[in-house]
């Protein structure tokens, strides 16, 4: 090949992701020299209409902007409204929430280790041909995967924008007995959930080392998901290893800017390419894993957590999802072992005149939400920041260390086809959330 | 990375699934059928479904965004929001026999419909000579604005069972058995007592369209109408009883405008609303 040719590759729809988007890839000679994921998704404008909107609506409404993490978007929500207004949900109620959140860890991991990522690395187009192959082993994803949908469905009502959610906690609590059976088969799921560790763990991985500074909720004691500080890790050692700062301040850290190619936001944190998602949880939260999460990942090679292990090559990212799904099982099971049914569904949430803040742990990483409130509820502006859209610019990186990596390997130089594999693998490392991170712009109208 | 070749007589009809403004649950809604998806996929062909596969096809090259086709049935998330995606429908609509809607935004226009009601439509129709353009970009329509569909199927999000029914239905050749009513039906079939009766909890079961299996009633919460407006909806009534539950005009105008926001039968709800604020209901009528 001539040293001085330049290749584009062009990916127009990216497969296996949450969403639509492409990826630009320029390689000039034998260097990466432009990587642009493009989000192409219409934006759907939520920030703009909740405006206007009464205090109580937008965990329903937000819900909607991702079918694969609405409990996300009703936890942010709930928490900024509450903080807004003074409320404080506690004690069992916010275990029931957390115990939500689980399901929902459990059903958005497990599909995107069973059915969008894992056949990246047994060379199959998708889960249908890994099927044909490995039918035990995605029964057992599908199991899992349907445990998860299970816990959404008795607390939520149904999987995808679950109904049981309101300010204040909810409509209706489960008494005790009904989440027995609920137990039973979280038994059964731990079997399958730590067979997944095993079985993710002896993939093949590429050798990557990502150096993101890494940004996740931090809640001293416990593997932080529905509450927490965020906390930033630095990559490289210059700086505080760990600093934190309220969610109050999260847009003074988090910058959000626009780029021309993409109808998403891009955000830095102080002016730093960040990672959110699991790699940052495992690192910030893992010596607060469950002792079998932790010894699954242990066994796993991913270091012992309990001395602070981080995993900082980004293809065994499905492998600390692996074991977040044994923590989320885990924690179920502590939640539901100890719950005794609380007086009343919800506390009270009476508007009041102010801003607040919610921050919670998404599958893909922290989502942040803000609402100001007048003294009626009514919103008067809100602000959403989603994980995938604060990733955008680490998976970018990431594409173009993949790919430089493999144009720095002697022996047969690599031709498109294979450098479009590796790019959508970099890619699906971080479980983009295309959907998400689509819908933040304002509204501009184009006049023809 | 290429599927097995599928032999040249394979006898399976062909499922492609497309995604327009949308928040990817109704297509996720098919991977959440975990005990029917393999089994699924053995009577079906799964030709186009990008959330899931990159190959497209019997060949199992890679997809494009507008996928080769011809399918048997294409299942489509997403309302047109742009001049682009209402091309794109089109060469749909041209590579499937049958087209399905899945969902509120594909049926009805989705929440991102609010925007329809935003003053900037009001200005921009009055002034631009070509609002159909403009409007493509301003406004979010349903697909049926812009093809012939072939089944609306309602919900945000879908029911799993009813999406397995409509694929169900379409590979018998036969009609979907998805009923027209309201909400109301199914909160007796279930045996939940009626909210509203009980606890006067303002409620849509009245006029939204049944699917759900009624949830939220069983939960203690009113009914707030994610399915969209059932056959007939009477709005009047609808409207009046909520007032006597005690909703502010504000209220109802909101509840009404949210995930079916477009629908043609809500248009009357805001004048209705006001007509209950200079004539507010007598107690107890």
């Amino acid at each position: 090949m001539n040293r001085r040719a330049t290749r584009v590759l062009r990916l127009d729809a990216l497969a296996r992701v949450e969403g639509e988007a492409a990826l630009h890839l320029r390689v000039e000679g034998d260097r990466v020299t432009q990587t642009r994921l493009r989000i192409y998704e219409p934006p759907r404008f939520f920030e703009a209409f909740l405006a206007g909107r009464g205090h109580a609506e937008p965990p329903d409404i937000t819900a909607r902007i991702c079918g694969i993490c609405p409990v996300a978007y009703q936890m942010s929500a709930c928490r900024a409204i509450e903080d807004a207004c003074g409320a404080v949900v506690d004690g069992p109620l916010a275990d029931l929430r957390r115990l939500l959140y689980c399901g929902e860890w459990i059903e958005s991991h497990t599909l995107h280790v069973y059915l969008l990522h894992a056949p990246d690395f047994l060379g199959c187009a998708d889960v249908v041909e890994l099927a044909r192959g490995r039918r035990a082993a995605v029964e057992r994803g599908l199991r899992l995967k349907q445990t998860g949908n299970a816990i959404l469905e008795q607390l939520g009502g149904r999987p995808i924008h679950p109904v049981n959610v309101r300010i204040g906690g909810f409509y209706r609590t489960p008494a005790p007995d009904e989440l027995r059976p609920l137990a039973e088969r979280l038994r059964q799921a731990r079997d399958d959930a730590l067979e997944t560790v095993r079985w993710v763990a002896a993939f093949d991985f590429p050798d990557a080392v990502c150096d993101h500074d890494l940004f996740a909720l931090r809640d001293p004691g416990r593997y932080a998901i529905d509450s927490g500080t965020p906390a930033v890790m630095a990559a490289d050692g210059d700086g505080p290893a760990l600093r934190e700062f309220p969610p109050s301040d999260f847009e003074r850290h988090v910058r959000e800017g626009q780029v021309p190619h993409s109808t998403a936001l891009t955000a830095l944190l102080d002016g730093r390419r960040h990672l959110t998602g699991p790699l940052a949880r495992y690192a910030i939260s893992g010596r607060w894993l469950h002792p079998l999460a932790a010894e699954a990942a242990r066994d796993a090679g991913l270091g012992d957590p309990a001395t602070g292990a981080r995993c900082d090559n980004p293809f065994r990212s499905i492998v600390v999802r692996a074991v977040e799904v044994v923590q989320a099982v885990e924690e179920s099971l502590r939640i539901i072992g100890g719950y005794e049914r609380p007086p009343r569904p919800a506390v009270e949430v009476p508007p009041r005149r102010g801003v607040g803040f919610g921050a919670t742990e998404a599958p893909r990483g922290l989502l942040y939400h803000r609402y100001a409130l007048t003294a009626d509820g009514t919103v008067t502006e809100a602000r959403i920041v989603p994980p995938t859209a604060q990733n955008q610019t680490a998976i970018e990186d990431d594409v173009r260390r993949a790919v430089q990596a493999r144009l720095d390997r002697a022996g047969p130089a690599a031709d498109d086809e294979e450098l479009t594999r590796l790019c959508e693998r970099a890619i699906r490392n971080h479980d983009p959330c295309i959907s998400c991170a689509a819908h933040f712009l304002d509204l501009t109208v184009e006049r023809a | 990375m290429t599927l097995q070749p599928v032999p040249a007589t394979d006898p399976r009809p062909t499922l492609a699934v497309w995604k327009f403004a949308s928040c990817d649950g109704c297509q996720l809604t098919l991977l959440d059928c975990e005990d029917e998806l393999l089994g699924l996929t053995e009577r079906v062909r799964i030709d186009h479904f990008l959330e899931m596969t990159p190959a497209e096809g019997a060949d199992g090259g890679r997809a494009r965004l507008e996928g080769r086709g011809p399918y048997d049935l294409s299942l489509v998330e997403g309302s047109i929001t742009t001049a682009e995606d209402a091309e794109r429908i089109r060469h749909v609509r041209r590579v499937s026999r049958y087209l399905v809607t899945i969902g509120a935004c594909a049926t009805a226009g989705g929440i991102q419909a609010l925007r329809n009601f935003a003053d900037v439509d009001d200005f921009l129709a009055a002034v631009y000579a070509r609002p159909e353009y403009i409007s493509t970009l301003a406004t979010s329509t349903p697909i049926s604005a812009h093809v012939p569909v072939d089944f609306e199927l309602r919900g945000c999000p879908i029911d799993r069972g009813q999406l397995l029914e409509v694929v169900t239905a379409h590979l018998a050749g036969r009609k979907p058995r998805i009923p027209g009513h309201s909400v109301c039906f199914e909160c007796k079939r279930r045996g939940t007592t009626c909210v509203t009766v009980a606890h006067g909890t303002p409620c849509l079961g009245p006029v939204t369209h049944a699917g759900c299996g009624a949830l939220c009633p069983a939960y203690g919460r009113g009914c707030y109408g994610c399915f969209g407006p059932s056959d007939k909806p009477d709005l009047r009534s609808m409207v009046a009883q909520l007032r006597r539950d005690g909703m502010s005009e504000r209220d109802i105008q909101r509840v009404f405008r949210t995930f079916n926001a477009a629908s043609p039968e809500y248009a009357p709800v805001p004048e209705l609303a006001a007509e209950e604020r200079r004539d507010p209901p007598a107690e107890g009528s």
